[in-house]
């Protein structure tokens, strides 16, 4: 009997949850994306439409921000279930990778677009009227000066809701996602195979680190100088 | 040139209107240096502002080389702000770009992109300002002076017509305010470049302004010629901004007239008079005798001047005072 087997002696399959690890790795990387894609807009236009800001449209920002509450204020696994329907109709299935990817984006998109709008509001005041005396318009204003002067505190928003979405992909594997946290929540809990619990929250763990680790580096190289 | 109308500007706040500046009218001519003084919350940032439209007046109209900023649509407006450089008391750099890339900034705003084309031009006026070799730094690298000698290099990067100057060495130490002043005055010199600068110190104005106009409560209490100014102040403020410029000897704050016998007389010099020794020649013809109480001799911009407080006493002061008024010599008798 080898050490790994007297360590662990419920498991027999590591082999499941590296699988686990995969697809954990791939829910969060295509939410993530996607979160991206949808929070950053999102941030920007909260920013800009936001009273006494570039361009105030007080109707409009009433309406995202409210918006944008209301999805951050539904417990994570609550949101999950009340969007299936949802999900069903965006991706054809309620489980595994792609079931869990629309609730992922709908739960993070509205918390990342919040650290956008943060971060953006750091952009000293200053800078942006000189961007005005130049005649820049308000995509160059947007493009050229609000991202870039933000990106480190956009970066750093980033590594936090990555961690945030680990925490997601895990509280999904108890509504049939799969990953790691499914496989936590189905032997280590439902089956008290305790070693199952260690393993997947020993790994979740690493994860975590390796993400915070990886957006401080990019922080520290893209940030302020 | 630049020209306001009947301008006046009010904040809307609380559902009222907080009148900023009062209806005035002023015109800036091409290739001056025009100062704005006067104390925070007069309203010279307002002021300024009105000229590249940053701040809409609520009435009255702004030209700026004939084209009434006022009337402009945005895009209009865009393309004529790239004429008006500005620089900026916090300096306002891009802190996520290199010193080469700040500079480079309004030049790829107005659709330049061509590396061929704005490389060069980059290094030029970074060699005006005295930065060629700080090109790859980033801001939080250089001093306080050094990031305004960027704000500069940038403003002037679309080769403006105007340069705006918003407290631009307020947040400087008197050595590098005299040394980006010296940059200012010669970028005025040798671009022909109208300057409009707002400050709340009269040493900027003395220093490098042609003209100027004081600002009390939203309103242009005073303006003119910063000799004339500077040398004969009529309003309250004036005078307060005047003698905080000036050393207490040159006031002649702490000496105790009331003992000195004789009449109190100020006397101002400017230009050619300051060379001559008519004071001392005036004397000997006249046998009048006086006494220095203050006095000081500096320059307004290029103009030398000297102002002296003296007490005179004698059979022929006025035959003598009269003398003075030949050589050029501006007089006023103080009261005791």
């Amino acid at each position: 009997m080898n050490l790994l087997q007297r360590l662990f002696p419920n498991i027999d399959d590591w082999g499941e949850i590296g699988r686990a690890c995969v697809d954990t790795l791939l829910m969060l990387g295509g939410s993530m994306a996607l979160t991206v894609a949808i929070g950053l807009p999102l941030g920007v236009l909260l920013y800009l439409t936001a009273p006494n800001q570039l361009r105030p449209m007080p109707k409009l920002y009433a309406v995202t921000s409210l918006l944008v509450n209301i999805l951050r204020s539904v417990p994570f696994i609550i949101l999950m279930i009340v969007l299936m329907p949802v999900t069903y109709v965006l991706v054809g299935t309620k489980l595994g990778i792609r079931g869990a990817i629309p609730p992922l984006v709908i739960g993070a998109a509205p918390f990342f677009a919040r650290l956008v709008e943060t971060a953006l509001r750091e952009v000293q005041q200053g800078v942006i009227e000189a961007s005005q005396a130049m005649g820049a318009s308000l995509w160059q204003i947007v493009r050229h000066v609000l991202l870039p002067e933000a990106r480190g505190g956009i970066f750093a928003g980033m590594t936090v809701t990555a961690i945030a979405l680990v925490g997601y992909t895990a509280m999904g594997g108890a509504i049939g996602s799969g990953g790691l946290g499914d496989l936590a929540y189905r032997y280590g809990y439902l089956s008290y195979k305790s070693d199952y619990m260690l393993v997947t929250v020993v790994l979740l763990i690493v994860l975590v680190q390796l993400l915070q680790m990886i957006g401080d580096r990019i922080v520290a190289r893209f940030g302020r100088h | 040139m630049i020209r306001f109308v009947d301008v006046h500007k009010s904040y809307r706040a609380g559902g009222r209107d907080i009148p900023a500046l009062q209806p005035f009218s002023l015109d800036i001519a091409d290739g001056e240096v025009f100062g704005i003084i006067g104390l925070s919350g007069a309203g010279k940032s307002t002021l300024i502002r009105l000229i590249n439209l940053l701040e809409r007046p609520s009435g009255g109209q702004v030209f700026v080389d004939d084209v009434e900023m006022t009337a402009l649509a945005e895009p209009a407006l865009r393309a004529q702000r790239r004429r008006i450089g500005m620089i900026f008391q916090h300096f306002n750099l891009l802190a996520s770009q290199t010193v080469a890339e700040n500079v480079a900034f309004p030049i790829r705003l107005a659709g330049e992109r061509r590396a061929a084309v704005v490389r060069p031009r980059v290094e030029e006026l970074l060699a005006r300002v005295g930065l060629a070799d700080h090109a790859d730094k980033y801001p939080s690298q250089l001093s306080g002076g050094q990031k305004q000698r960027v704000g500069i290099a940038r403003a002037l990067a679309n080769r403006p017509s105007i340069l705006l100057c918003d407290e631009a060495t307020s947040a400087l130490d008197p050595q590098t305010t005299a040394s980006v002043l010296a940059l200012l005055a010669e970028i005025n010199r040798e671009l022909k470049l109208t300057i409009v600068l707002i400050t709340h110190e009269m040493d900027v104005v003395r220093r490098v302004c042609d003209r100027v106009a004081v600002l009390d409560g939203g309103a242009i209490v005073e303006r003119g010629s910063v000799a004339d100014v500077f040398l004969h102040p009529q309003h309250a403020t004036t005078k307060r901004f005047v003698n905080e410029a000036l050393p207490e000897e040159a006031v002649g704050a702490h000496v105790p007239y009331a003992q000195v016998p004789g009449r109190l007389l100020r006397l101002s010099f400017r230009g050619d008079a300051t060379m001559t020794p008519a004071l001392g020649r005036v004397a000997r013809e006249t046998g009048i005798d006086f006494n220095i109480l203050a006095g000081r001799i500096d320059r307004i911009k290029d103009l030398p001047y000297g102002q002296l407080t003296l007490a005179m006493q004698g059979d022929r002061v006025d035959a003598a005072l009269a003398a003075l008024r030949q050589a050029g010599i501006e007089i006023e008798e103080l009261p005791r």
